[in-house]
């Protein structure tokens, strides 16, 4: 019998497991948000922090939103062209890329490239006491670093998106132009013709939600990352891990309530 | 000044701390002897609320540690780590002068400056240094920085652990003179960890020695060598043989 059971209750033990961990996280989530609002603020290290994940990130969302913005010109072609609706290309190459693969493929990047410095870096000086010293020098650990890089992906995961955005359909006109042969003004007419700022907007907020969820995850796993070399590499996977499977999550939960409105 | 009384802390099945009770007076310098791994530096680390302790009371001039505000009673102290813990990403002078850059005690940034370079040649530092990052730096240099910043903001109350490990015998020598004379002319109340009997011999007014979580002996220094305690005894002298088993 017990034999039996065993599967259900280990089942259910790691979904306990699973529901304390998000309820650590979210618990992490509230302070982080909880100490925005309250001096004193490290504005040296929110620029710092500004610099590091949107600026430098500006490279890598380019380039993956100019090839993905290409590829899906070609696609949607070919699949337009079963049904003659390859006029079509262009209008469905902006909204899929301003409400879905920007903020999506933009967010994933940035975790590539985000959380896992931010929780390496975090990590690392948890391992070194460096947590331990911001503290006794009076200096709260979250104020200090969570907050800054919060605050500063939340914001600049969004302008990432829209300038995503932008190389995304200037890599579905480049290819629709020389490959398709598209009309070059046509193309662009198409595009912004059936293209309405909710889709944008929707695509920005989804940004935002995933620049918090990248910066938080980083610092979360950062500041419990476990003792040595090794703890600091299991804080960096499960950091990069969690971010990319939340994006996700969010971005369906995020697709549904922009549906239904 | 600083009271533990019955101090437990476990991690996990690791029973470190077993009702450790230790009173060290005030501008009086406590040196803390023990094996390696025994919770010296988990002591110290529980006084300053960094570790949270499984039981017991810490008293700091009679009151809970983590009874009131805990800005002003972290201002009281300063902290040598025993890896250095400097922050890389900040300049030396830069992490000397951390307090003096911020909060409540933050000061105009040359003047910040000065003390922090004043500080570094207190530690054996040339003022070239305090430009420098402490990835650039020795061990030894970084142990003296992070010196140089324990120190930086005149503490009452100030923690050095392993103060000279990793260091020649001549900077040793300077470092222990140094902890000497913050005692002595700054009225300050210290504890500090070493494995260093010059060390001890040096710094100490008080001595306790850490074996199996318990303070096994604990009196002035004066009376450390003619103690009849056989762990005390085995640990001054070095001896591989006695009642500490050299496997941990
Ligand atoms: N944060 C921690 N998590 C788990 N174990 C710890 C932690 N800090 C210290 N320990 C363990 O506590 C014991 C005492 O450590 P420590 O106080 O650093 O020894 P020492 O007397 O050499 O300073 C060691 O066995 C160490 O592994
Ligand atoms: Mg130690």
């Amino acid at each position: 019998m017990s034999g039996l059971l065993s599967p259900v209750a280990a089942l259910g033990r790691s979904m306990l497991a699973l529901l304390a961990y998000v309820g650590r996280v979210a618990i992490f989530a509230g302070a982080t948000v909880a100490h925005v609002f309250r001096p004193p603020w490290y504005w040296r290290e929110f620029g710092w922090a500004l610099m590091q994940i949107g600026w430098l990130s500006l490279p890598v969302v380019g380039m993956t939103a100019l090839f993905t913005g290409g590829a899906l010109a070609l696609q949607i072609y070919d699949g337009g062209a079963r049904f003659q609706a390859e006029f079509a290309v262009p209008s469905i190459v902006a909204i899929g890329m301003v409400r879905e693969l920007g903020p999506v493929l933009g967010g994933l990047m940035v975790a590539a490239r985000v959380a896992s410095s931010i929780a390496a870096e975090i990590g690392t000086m948890k391992v070194t006491e460096q947590i331990d010293a911001l503290v006794t020098l009076s200096t709260h650990p979250m104020k200090y670093l969570t907050v800054p890089r919060v605050v500063a992906a939340t914001l600049a995961v969004p302008v990432l998106v829209a300038v995503g955005d932008s190389i995304g359909i200037l890599g579905g006109y480049l290819v629709g132009v020389t490959r398709l042969d598209f009309n070059a003004a046509a193309y662009l007419k198409n595009t912004f013709d059936f293209l309405e700022l909710w889709d944008v907007t929707s695509g920005l907020i989804k940004g935002a939600v995933f620049g918090f969820i990248v910066a938080l995850c980083g610092c979360y796993f950062g500041m419990n990352s476990g003792r040595g070399a090794q703890g600091v590499g299991r804080a960096t996977k499960s950091a990069v891990v969690t971010a990319s499977v939340l994006i996700f999550a969010a971005n369906y939960i995020l697709t549904e309530v922009f549906f239904a409105a | 000044m600083i009271t533990l009384t019955h101090v437990h802390k476990s991690f996990g099945d690791n029973h470190v701390l077993r009702g450790v009770s230790l009173h060290v007076p005030k501008g009086q310098s406590m040196v803390i002897i023990g094996g390696s791994g025994t919770g010296k530096s988990v002591t110290i680390k529980s006084v300053l609320g960094l570790v949270e302790p499984d039981s017991g009371r810490i008293e700091v001039d009679g009151r809970e540690v983590h009874e009131g505000d805990r800005d002003a009673f972290l201002a009281r102290f300063g902290m040598l780590f025993q890896g250095g813990a400097l922050f890389d990403s900040l300049p030396v002078w830069q992490n000397v002068a951390f307090r003096l850059l911020r909060g409540a005690l933050k000061r105009p940034k040359e003047e910040a400056r000065e003390i922090a370079i004043d500080k570094l040649r207190r530690v054996g530092l040339r003022a070239a240094v305090a430009d420098l990052f402490p990835s650039e730096l020795s061990g030894g240099m970084q142990k003296r920085v992070g010196l140089a910043r324990a120190i930086a903001a005149d503490p009452e109350i100030i923690f050095f652990d392993e103060p000279t490990t990793g260091l020649d015998p001549i900077m040793a020598g300077v470092i222990n003179e140094l902890i000497r004379e913050i005692v002595t002319e700054m009225g300050a109340t210290t504890m500090t960890i070493t494995h260093d009997m010059t060390s001890v011999r040096t710094i100490a007014d008080r001595v306790a020695m850490l074996h199996d979580g318990v303070i096994q002996w604990e009196g002035p220094i004066s009376e450390m060598d003619g103690a009849d305690d056989p762990y005390l005894a085995q640990f001054i002298r070095g001896r591989a043989d006695g009642p500490i088993e050299a496997v941990r």
